[in-house]
């Protein structure tokens, strides 16, 4: 089923609060191998010019990519989730997240095309805090293969 | 941390090559830390039901790890300021000790302002490109 153009420029309401945590930040540095203290120890982070440990840069997707499910859950977009895989990523830091941050996240959808019978949504996912400091700008490009 | 300097960069630069090997272990720590528990990244029969050779890494577990190479070399996680990926193939995760391996290569592409400059990458497991348009733009001191 062909993704509707007029599904471009649509936004959702935003998410509930993620509050994002030093142990979630040393869990994920852990599982990407990255030794940095700057993700551990709230020093090295001060140290460093940050307020609070900072999370390495692809953290952002553990909070993106289950906000950009809000666009398969809406039911104009006819896409199937079973054959939905990840096409392309982009990050555009606004400044590193950090513990302590309460992230709002805002998805938007960018593009919608249907090429050789594969759907193509694109899912951009503003981060920001509870006050509206902008934090991260997430990309996420899905296909449902035909 | 040893900081690369964007004085002592240059278009052509090359960051020193990374090889990160990754077991079906890790990508089990992968996913708890995620979320991303979708089961072809841990389990070899719904693999294989959709089609695919066996287990694969999550795409973001690979960009995760080429993003490693960029900020050892930038000497700061903070620098990475703009990245960007496509998924081109699956990294196959065989059910043994070894593994997989990813090969990492990086070249300052172009010098930007504010000492920024962007590095292209080139990201391979057994002989193939996994990830195409590999791209980051990183801040430096």
């Amino acid at each position: 089923m062909a993704l509707d153009r007029e599904l471009v420029g649509r936004s959702y309401p935003p998410s509930a609060v993620y509050e994002v945590g030093r142990a979630k930040i040393a869990e994920f540095a852990t599982a990407i191998g990255d030794p940095s203290p700057v993700h551990r120890d709230p020093e090295a982070a001060r140290a460093a010019g940050h307020p609070d440990v900072i999370a390495p840069p692809t953290f952002a997707i553990a909070v993106s990519l289950e906000a950009a499910m809000v666009v398969l859950d809406d039911p104009d977009v006819a896409i199937d989730y079973g054959r939905v895989v990840h096409g392309e990523q982009r990050f555009a830091h606004h400044r590193p997240i950090r513990a302590g941050d309460r992230l709002v996240a805002t998805t938007t959808i960018d593009a919608a095309r249907t090429v050789a019978g594969n759907d193509l949504l694109t899912a951009r996912v503003d981060l920001a805090t509870e006050d509206g400091e902008p934090v991260c700008t997430a990309t996420s490009m899905l296909v449902a293969r035909a | 941390m040893t900081a690369v300097r964007f004085a002592d960069v240059a278009v052509g630069t090359e960051l020193p090559e990374q090889r990160y090997r990754i077991t079906r272990a890790d990508l089990v720590r992968y996913a708890g830390a995620s979320g991303d528990f979708n089961p072809i990244h841990w389990n070899e029969r719904v693999a294989t039901e959709v089609g695919l050779p066996g287990v694969i890494a999550h795409g973001m577990f690979t960009m995760a790890l080429a993003g490693r190479a960029v900020t050892d070399w930038a000497g700061d996680p903070a620098a990475l300021v703009e990245y960007q990926v496509r998924f081109g193939r699956p990294v196959v995760v065989p059910d043994d000790d070894e593994g997989a391996e990813l090969t990492v290569r990086g070249t300052v592409a172009a010098l930007l302002e504010d000492g920024r400059v962007r590095v292209d990458l080139a990201v391979g497991s057994a002989g193939e490109k996994v990830l195409s348009l590999a791209r980051a733009v990183v801040r430096l001191a």
